[in-house]
């Protein structure tokens, strides 16, 4: 699960270089300019390596009660495939030791597991079921899983002014049949090609989530993270809030870092 | 089979072991003075209460309990040496032998790029089902804790792991034995007779002394998790010797030689997950297959809500024909799990289990829990038992049907 780049469908982890598109001297499509958009965002977010972030989690309910997760994600970019991911547990005690492993794939299913201390157990998770609820959280796994090029279609809608930047708007239909979205509108500053706000229609192309990112950081001249993300459901009224507190890139983590070993000892 | 060599690689590994525990116990000093230390761990009280009067009279009607498990945890060397210690008590009003210590985990993992050591007390767990753990053979069921059989008494381990492209390849050195828990006679959930677990027989010499080994290879291949794994050592299963006395009768557990070979294996398929285990035993003069096989499918967002449904259903078998030992034979087991996802992050799990030759003979449990907050969460716990046939263990659980409340603390 890769909080950074996933929850906001933002961050690609394929090297492209060979797409980026060089200004736009012929008609094109709007299918094809919402893929060079979706590319030139990939782009900017590949060469980050890895990351180790501490989070939290705010969830609210309708009649305004709080609870809070305590998360650590580490991350690995990997060239030719979709990212690995390693979440622990800290908050709610009880879930405390807790992990779940990630790795995602551009166009199979992710392979995920979860570490259960007290049994001393790694569970595999059955992950078509990508729409159910993290941690109870309105952000759905779907919603972590890393974000790859090939599980989307592509639209470039328009341009808007949001919050006083210029952004492109862009429509991406998941290709993934188990999706719990019929689609996605994705706002993307025209700067940076930083995602900050997407809607979500569920199935019956109703909407059912908005996420807004903001707290833009830079890291290594770079890479651009949000320090915050909020995604309200509007069907049921609940939001969650992610924070990010502390992010570090570059924190030495390979591939023996990512296994069902790793899954074990993670605390 | 006491020969000149056994003599001598007994003494060989003494000495390499004295090198060894004193090289771990100077890089544990070192090491631990620049460790930061963690304390936390949990406690809990819990209330039983049994829907029928007990078969003896000596035996309660509601049990209550508490235990306590605190967990401290401390690493060092950039995250590749660490030290966990895992102590547990459980204090029992009623059952004087439900009242019992246990040092769940203290153990020292050392880490290097491929490679990890772990030494000390531990807990491993192998395989995939949920109805019967077939494979999981290396800690000893603390069974007085719960009759699921998922809480382990802690086991004394060397174990050496080497991670490749290939899999994990895992060895074990057993060197001591733990004899598996029974309530007392003052406890529910029993058999007729009193467990002498002060007077355990061993088929082996060396009794609790014996050591035991074990291998593991362990690979997942895209959508299969797969292991195998072999065991040669002290049975973790008892059989009982009856010793009649004047005064009474007893049952010894006897605890026999045996050698396993397992295989686990979960493969993903869509929203469902495929589960086997089966293993091969040499036991005494006794030598058999035993398997179960399964699927778990999970419905998420069920009638446009947050709930999650998972069903499960496995089928258990077993080949030997007298089994006075395992409930297990050729019994099938129905479950439901509802994830609620929300808040408090509550969860039900109802299973059901039919003995296939005995239509009389099932056994049907409820599990619930739900956070009240951050650090404190409701447990309910029940079993109902029903058994006709003396030869099936449920028959002498038959009237302890029980419904437990729990109520946990988190620190």
């Amino acid at each position: 699960m890769q909080f950074y780049r996933s929850r906001f469908s933002i961050f690609g982890s394929i090297p492209l270089l060979f797409c980026l598109y060089i200004g736009a001297s012929y008609a094109e499509s709007v299918e094809e300019k919402g893929l060079a958009i979706a590319k030139e965002r990939i782009a900017r977010d590949t060469g980050w390596g890895d990351s180790y972030a501490e989070m939290s989690m705010i969830l609210r309910n309708s009649s305004g009660q709080e609870s809070e997760r305590k998360i650590r994600v580490s991350t690995l970019e990997m060239q030719e495939d979709g990212d690995k991911g390693l979440t622990v547990f800290d908050e709610p005690r009880d879930v405390k030791g807790s992990a779940f492993l990630s790795f995602s794939h551009s166009l199979e299913p992710d392979d995920q597991w979860m570490y259960l201390p007290a049994l001393k157990r790694v569970k595999r998770i059955a992950t078509q079921n990508k729409s159910g609820p993290f941690m109870g959280s309105e952000f759905s796994y779907e919603d972590m899983a890393s974000f790859e090029l090939e599980k989307f279609r592509f639209t470039y809608l328009r341009d808007e002014n949001y919050q006083g930047e210029s952004v492109y708007v862009l429509q991406q239909v998941p290709l993934d049949e188990y999706s719990g979205y019929s689609k996605q509108i994705v706002w993307v500053d025209k700067t940076y090609y930083r995602a900050v706000k997407v809607e979500f229609y569920d199935r019956k192309n109703a909407l059912l989530k908005v996420l807004e990112l903001d707290n833009y950081k830079q890291f290594k001249d770079k890479f651009w993270r949000p320090m915050r993300s909020t995604m309200r459901n509007v069907q049921n009224g609940k939001s969650t809030v992610m924070l990010t507190h502390k992010i570090e890139f570059g924190t030495g983590l390979d591939e023996s870092d990512f296994n069902k070993n790793s899954l074990q000892r993670a605390r | 089979m006491t020969s000149i060599k056994t003599v001598y690689s007994e003494r060989g590994s003494v000495i390499s072991k004295i090198a060894f525990v004193l090289g771990g116990l100077a890089t544990l000093i070192t090491g631990v003075v620049k460790a930061e230390v963690s304390w936390t761990g949990e406690g809990a009280i819990e209330q039983r209460y049994f829907l029928q009067q007990a078969l003896e009279t000596r035996q309660p009607r509601s049990q209550l309990s508490g235990y306590f498990k605190p967990e401290i945890y401390a690493d060092w060397n950039d995250g590749n040496d660490s030290l966990l210690f895992r102590p547990f008590y459980r204090l029992d009003a009623e059952d004087g032998e439900r009242s019992h210590g246990d040092i769940r985990e203290l153990l020292w993992w050392h880490g290097g790029d491929s490679w990890e050591l772990k030494a000390g007390i531990g807990k491993v767990f192998w395989g995939q089902t949920e109805s019967i753990h077939l494979v999981d053979v290396i800690n000893q069921t603390d069974w007085i804790e719960a009759i699921d059989g998922e809480d382990k008494l802690g086991q004394p381990m060397v174990s050496l792991a080497w991670i490749s492209d290939y899999g994990t390849f895992t060895a074990f050195a057993l060197p001591y034995f733990r004899e598996r828990t029974f309530p007392g006679l003052d406890g529910r959930l029993r058999a007729s007779y009193k467990i002498d677990t002060d007077n355990a027989l061993y088929e082996s010499g060396d009794e609790d002394k014996h050591k035991d080994w074990a291998l593991r290879w362990q690979h997942t291949l895209g959508d299969l998790d797969l292991g195998l794994s072999y065991f040669t050592g002290t049975a973790r299963e008892p059989i009982f010797v009856p010793q009649i006395s004047e005064t009474d009768i007893r049952l010894l557990p006897y605890y026999r030689q045996m050698d396993q070979i397992g295989l686990d294996a979960l493969m993903v398929a869509g929203a469902w997950l495929l589960k086997l285990e089966a293993i091969h035993r040499k036991i005494g003069d006794e030598s058999f297959y035993a398997s179960v096989a399964g699927f778990e499918y999970t419905s998420v967002g069920i009638f446009n809500s947050q709930y999650d449904i998972g069903w499960l259903m496995e089928y258990q078998y077993d080949d030997r024909d007298e089994l006075a030992l395992t409930v297990s034979q050729n019994d099938v087991m129905f479950g439901m799990r509802i994830g609620f996802n929300d808040f408090s992050g509550t969860e039900v799990l109802i299973g059901y289990v039919q003995d296939l030759d005995y239509s009389q003979t099932h056994s049907a449990f409820l599990e619930a829990s739900s956070r009240i907050n951050d650090r404190w969460k409701w447990r309910l716990e029940s079993w109902l038992f029903s058994g006709d046939e003396p030869q099936e263990p449920t028959y002498y659980f038959r009237r302890d049907d029980y419904l437990q409340a729990s109520l946990e603390y988190y620190f």
